[in-house]
Parts: C-alpha cells; structure tokens; sequence
C-alpha cells in the first residue's frame, strides 16, 4: 500500500524523534541519574515506525526491553515515555516499570518484557482475545534474534499456526543477543527460514530500509487481518550502541557501528529515497529535523524535573483492590 | 439442593460461569481431551474428567485443547485475559509449573504492578495438587507455598465440594490471576452444593470444628486429616477447633489469631513441605503477632523435607496422617503418648 506524503513525513519524524531521543539518552545516562537499565533502539528506528505505519488503534504491539523506540513509534507521549525511564510521577507505568517496560494500554502498546520471549505468548493471547471478540484488532509481537531461542517463542509459533491466529511476529535482528553473536547463537542463522517449519511464511527484510519493512509488514498484516494466519519477518538490522548503557561493546568488530551508519543508516537511506522522489522534501525533513531537536531538549527537562512516585503510593497496584488513582 | 462431588462442583461452577459470561473460555492440554484424535473429540474433559461435558455446550472456540506447550499456553491466556476474555487456563498437574514458572510469576503476577495499574490479568489457573495416587514425585506435590510467595497472585485450597464451587466462582469472576489448586484424592468427596451460582469471599477462612483445646490449622486435603484427629482426640477429651483458611494469600490472619488467643495452643497441618511453607509461615506469623497467647510451642505437621515417592508404603509415610496429628496435639496438650 503506498503510504501519502504526509505519512511518510510522520514516518520521518518518528524515527528522527527516536534517534534523537536515544542520542541524547545516550549522553544523559553518563550524567548518573538515570535509574537502572537502559537499552537504545538507535540504529533501529525504520523498524517500529514501519511496523506501527501498519498498525490500526484496535490493533496491539508488543514491546521489548529495548523499548523506548517502540514506544514512541506507536504514538506514546513521549514526556510519559521519559518520565517513566526517569521512574518520575507522570511515567506512562508511574515509575514502577522503568526503561525496559514501556507499556501504553491507551495506545495499544503492551507488556515490555525482561523475559524477551514471552510476548510472542502474550501476542498470540492478545490475537486469541481480538478474534474472540469480534474486534478486528491483530496482534504484532516485537522480538529479538535472542528470542528466537527461548523455547516459548517455539511454543508460542506453533500454537499461532495450529490456531491461524491474527498474529505478526517481528524478529529485530540485530545481530547480538546481549553480548552473544546471533550468527552463533541461531541454527541456521535465518529465523525466517524457521517460519516454514511452523507453517507460515518468512520474510528477511534490511531494516534500514523503511520501505522495505513497511510492505513486508504490510503484507502480514493483510494475512493476519484476512484470517489467513500468522507471518514471521526477520528484520535484519545493528544497534548502535551497546546491549545496555555502559555496556563497553568489546566483543563487537572495530568500526562495525561507524561502516553501518556510513552505509546503511535508516535515517540517511529513508532521505535519500524521499528526497530522490521529489527533490523539493528536502526543506521539509530539515524543518522536522529542528523541530525534533528542540522536543527533545524539552522532554528531557521536564522529565527529570517531574517527582518520583509517593513514597505511600508504594503498596498500590498490586491487586486490583490496591488501585487507587494517583 | 444435591448431593454432588468435588469434582462436579468444579465443573459446575465453570458451565454456570461460562453460560453467564462469553468471555470466560477454558483453555489446557486435554481439557476437552481428543481434539484431532480421529476418535470423540472430548473423550477425556481433562484426565480427571473433571471438565467433561463443557465442550458440547460451549464449543471449541471457548473449550480449546492445547499442545503440550504450558509456557505458550499460559502466556496466551495472560495475553487474553490482558485482551478482555477471563480465561480459565488448566495447568493439569501443578507440579508442571516447573516449565511455565515465567509466565506465572514474572508475567501474570507483576503485570498490574510493573505497568502502574493499567491492565487487569483477570485469570484462573486451575491445577492438580497433592500426593496419594503413587504418581511419584513430578505429579504430586503441594506447591501453593511457592505461589503465594508472589505478591499479585491469589492464591486457592478448597477442601470441600462446597468450597471449590464458590471460591471457583470467585476466581474466575476476580480481576486478578488466581490458582486455584484442586487436591486431586478430593474429587470424589460427595456435601451438599446448590445448584445455583454463589461465590465464597478470598481471605475468610472456614471453622470446620470449633473447640477450645486446641487450635488446628489445615489447609486442603488436611481439612479431612485434621478432622480425622479430633474426633479421636474429642474422645479423649481434647476439644480441637479447625480452621481451614481456605486461600493463602488473601491469607486470613486474624481468624487465626484469634482461635490461637482463646486455645492457646497450634498445631498446623499441612501437606507442603516443611520448609518455606504454609506450616512455616503461619507459625512465623502466630509466633510474632500472638505470641503471648501461646501455652506451648507451636507444631508444625508436614511430610519431611524430601521427594515424593512412588511406592505406596513409602507415600503413605510421606503425607500426613490422623495419628501424627493426635501426637502433635498430645505434645502441645503437654500429654505423653
């Protein structure tokens, strides 16, 4: 499906708001007072925001714990998203989840997930409740190439396919599972090729290229919509910092990241396409590219200007019983 | 009202709330028991036929057999039950907890909490607990200490047939996961249970005897073993009070206490094991909340610290008995055997 000019501006300006976002993370968590772990979707952004350009508000996303990119890519408040990486008042799961499980219920965003395989279970859930009830929603499961492994992610695959759920199951291959290399890690090496044994199509798609995965999304998305069943598409991507923040990234070849933002950064790819189109839109992404930078500057002041949650607050939440509004 | 079995009770309870409510599916291995066997396809209704019949009235969207898959299976109904269904997931033996332990405690248990109250996880897990079938040690244990341990969960020891169907009716009906564990040597215990729907409150624990002797507390199966002693006991002239708390966590304290206040004297039965256990634990509690009420020290009546076993002689040492708790009572009546 061709997506209009004005979508493929908003497209822009998500990646660029995430790159940004996750630049500035980058520098800011030197500072100390960013709480816990942190995992940056820098380098990954064509993946999520092509996915979410998919994506319907009765539709949901299941997230990772490198989640702020796809969090902002499915339209989360960005000051909520950095509130709660902050763990501040005003946090999107009210500091009680952090960086690693950016959860939005409001807009279809679920479950972060430190046991990185569990939302490809959690997705086919999500899918079985949409089909049940009749809401046309489908369900997209982000994972890593780490997740692949976990043996509830097979379980998970092959349930989709006996029940033909409306599920897409997006594997951001980014070529490490923390420290260990995916290519050593994975039999076969192509998660995608796994697909057929469960049944379903596979698709490897370059994930600098947003176009690219914006019509193999699109196309399980179709499949899913149409009840025709579950679709998995590697995403072939590289992270370009470490697994998490202070991560010294030894075990990484020298000049991997630098040749990879020189070659086949989503950004520059995504412009150079945009721009070979219709060479008057260059105006329009530098404009998007300043007004970023000053979002940016905002968000990162209000969120660690924002409190922490009320210390009395500590025991709510836990039953349903316990949930008071804050 | 009718005469029915524990195992009815629990089947019942489940029709009454699928009937009431279409989002109440019952999703597990075998749960209709026969889907793409060639032959009937709800041969089994679970291998305890307790859920036997669901699969005609409400159909195989709604009574779905899964592979043998229980980290998918329960993940997915954490994922449908985020998604607005009230999923009933059968973990046939609890013991198998073993394999989905992620989804249960890190997923269904913190998904309230870590994402700041925006989603209920309204499911029932239903499993098999305790040992008695010669079934060995991977199919018998008493695991509901290990659950209660994770705040977010609630946690569910019906004794009777009575108990199952109300607190059952509560569980699906609640808007946070629950297990629900069924002692599979009570499925043939046959009370009285109406046959309308009614649900029993978590965290009100039941007086199954009352008596100012002693204070007995048993959990499950243990209620009957408990119940067992006394009558013996009352014979010698010991008057116990049972109490069953009938769900350890909300866990109903204060009943205790206060049954510990007027006999000053516990014993607790339990079929979990000795360590980190409901025994434990409620002792823990009485001995710092109501400690000066007691005349002797608390008594903690548990299998020992080991596997279960296959062979029947060596089980039968294994689980609690009548004689082992009219000894504990003796001891802490100060009498000796």
């Amino acid at each position: 499906m061709m997506q209009s000019s004005d979508q493929l501006l908003l497209a822009y300006r998500k990646m660029r708001t995430i790159r940004e976002f996750e630049d500035r993370m980058h520098l800011e968590f030197t500072r100390g007072d960013v709480p816990g772990f942190v995992h940056l979707y820098a380098g990954q952004e064509a993946s999520a925001v092509a996915v979410c350009a998919n994506l319907t508000d009765r539709d949901v996303l299941l997230n990772t714990h490198r989640a702020h990119g796809p969090a902002i890519a499915r339209g989360s408040d960005i000051y909520a998203v950095a509130k709660e990486i902050y763990c501040r008042q005003g946090g999107i799961c009210r500091g009680r989840g952090g960086s690693a499980h950016l959860h939005d219920v409001s807009v279809g965003l679920w479950g972060a997930n430190s046991g990185v395989g569990s939302g490809v279970a959690l997705g086919c859930g999500a899918a079985l409740a949409a089909r049940n009830r009749g809401t046309g929603g489908i369900a997209v499961a982000l994972a890593g190439d780490g997740a692949i492994n976990q043996g509830v992610v097979s379980e998970a695959l092959n349930m989709a396919s006996i029940w033909k759920l409306p599920l897409v199951i997006v594997f951001e291959n980014n070529g490490y599972a923390e420290a260990t290399g995916a290519d050593y890690a994975i039999a076969g090496k192509d998660i995608y090729k796994r697909a057929a044994a469960f049944d379903m199509p596979g698709i490897m798609v370059e994930g600098h290229d947003y176009f690219a995965v914006y019509d193999a999304v699109g196309k399980a998305v179709t499949r899913a919509r149409s009840g025709d069943g579950p679709t998995i598409i590697e995403v072939k991507q590289l992270r370009y910092y470490g697994h998490f923040e202070g991560d010294a990234q030894s075990y990484r070849p020298r000049g991997e990241v630098e040749q990879y933002r020189q070659d086949k950064d989503c950004l520059k790819t995504f412009r150079s396409i945009f721009i070979a189109e219709t060479p008057g839109n260059a105006a329009q992404l530098d404009a998007i590219d300043r007004e970023v930078m000053s979002l940016i500057d905002d968000v990162y002041a209000q969120a660690r200007a924002a409190a922490f949650p009320a210390d009395d607050e500590f025991m709510h939440y836990i039953y349903a019983s316990d949930c008071q509004e804050s | 009202m009718a005469k029915k079995s524990y195992r009815q009770a629990v089947n019942e309870a489940i029709q009454q709330e699928m009937r009431r409510d279409s989002a109440v599916i019952l999703i597990g291995e075998d749960v209709a028991g026969g889907a793409g066997a060639g032959g009937k396809d709800d041969a089994w209704g679970g291998p305890m036929a307790v859920t036997k019949g669901l699969l005609a009235e409400f159909g195989a969207e709604r009574v779905v057999d899964t592979p043998i898959s229980e980290a998918g299976y329960i993940g997915m109904a954490i994922g449908a039950a985020a998604g607005g269904l009230r999923p009933i997931a059968d973990l046939m033996f609890n013991d198998f907890i073993g394999v989905c332990f992620d989804q249960v405690v890190n997923q269904a248990a913190k998904y309230r909490y870590m994402y700041g109250g925006q989603d209920s996880i309204p499911l029932t897990i239903r499993t098999m607990i305790g040992a008695g079938l010669s079934i060995s040690a991977q199919h018998s244990q008493c695991l509901y200490p290990v659950f209660s341990y994770f705040a977010g969960l609630k946690v569910v020891v019906p004794s009777c047939p009575y108990d199952a169907k109300g607190l059952l009716i509560s569980a699906i009906r609640d808007n946070d996961p629950v297990i629900f564990c069924e002692h599979k040597l009570l499925y043939d215990m046959v009370e009285e249970v109406p046959d309308s729907p009614y649900s029993i409150p978590f965290g009100e624990a039941r007086f199954v005897r009352d008596g100012g002797d002693v204070t007995i507390v048993a959990l499950s199966r243990m209620v009957h073993i408990a119940l067992e002693a006394a009558t013996i006991l009352a014979e010698q002239g010991i008057d116990c009070e049972i109490i069953d708390p009938r769900t350890t966590t909300p866990l109903d304290v204060e009943t205790i206490l206060e049954s510990v206040a007027a006999t000053g004297r516990l014993v607790i039965v339990d079929e979990a094991g000795p360590r980190c256990g409901m025994a434990a634990d409620i002792a823990a509690m009485v001995a710092e909340d109501g400690f000066s009420s007691l005349k002797a020290p608390i008594i903690k009546v548990t299998p020992p610290h080991s596997p279960i076993p296959a062979a029947p002689n060596l089980e039968k040492l294994y689980i609690p008995d009548a004689a082992r708790v009219i000894a504990a009572v003796h001891k802490v009546m100060g009498r000796k055997d």
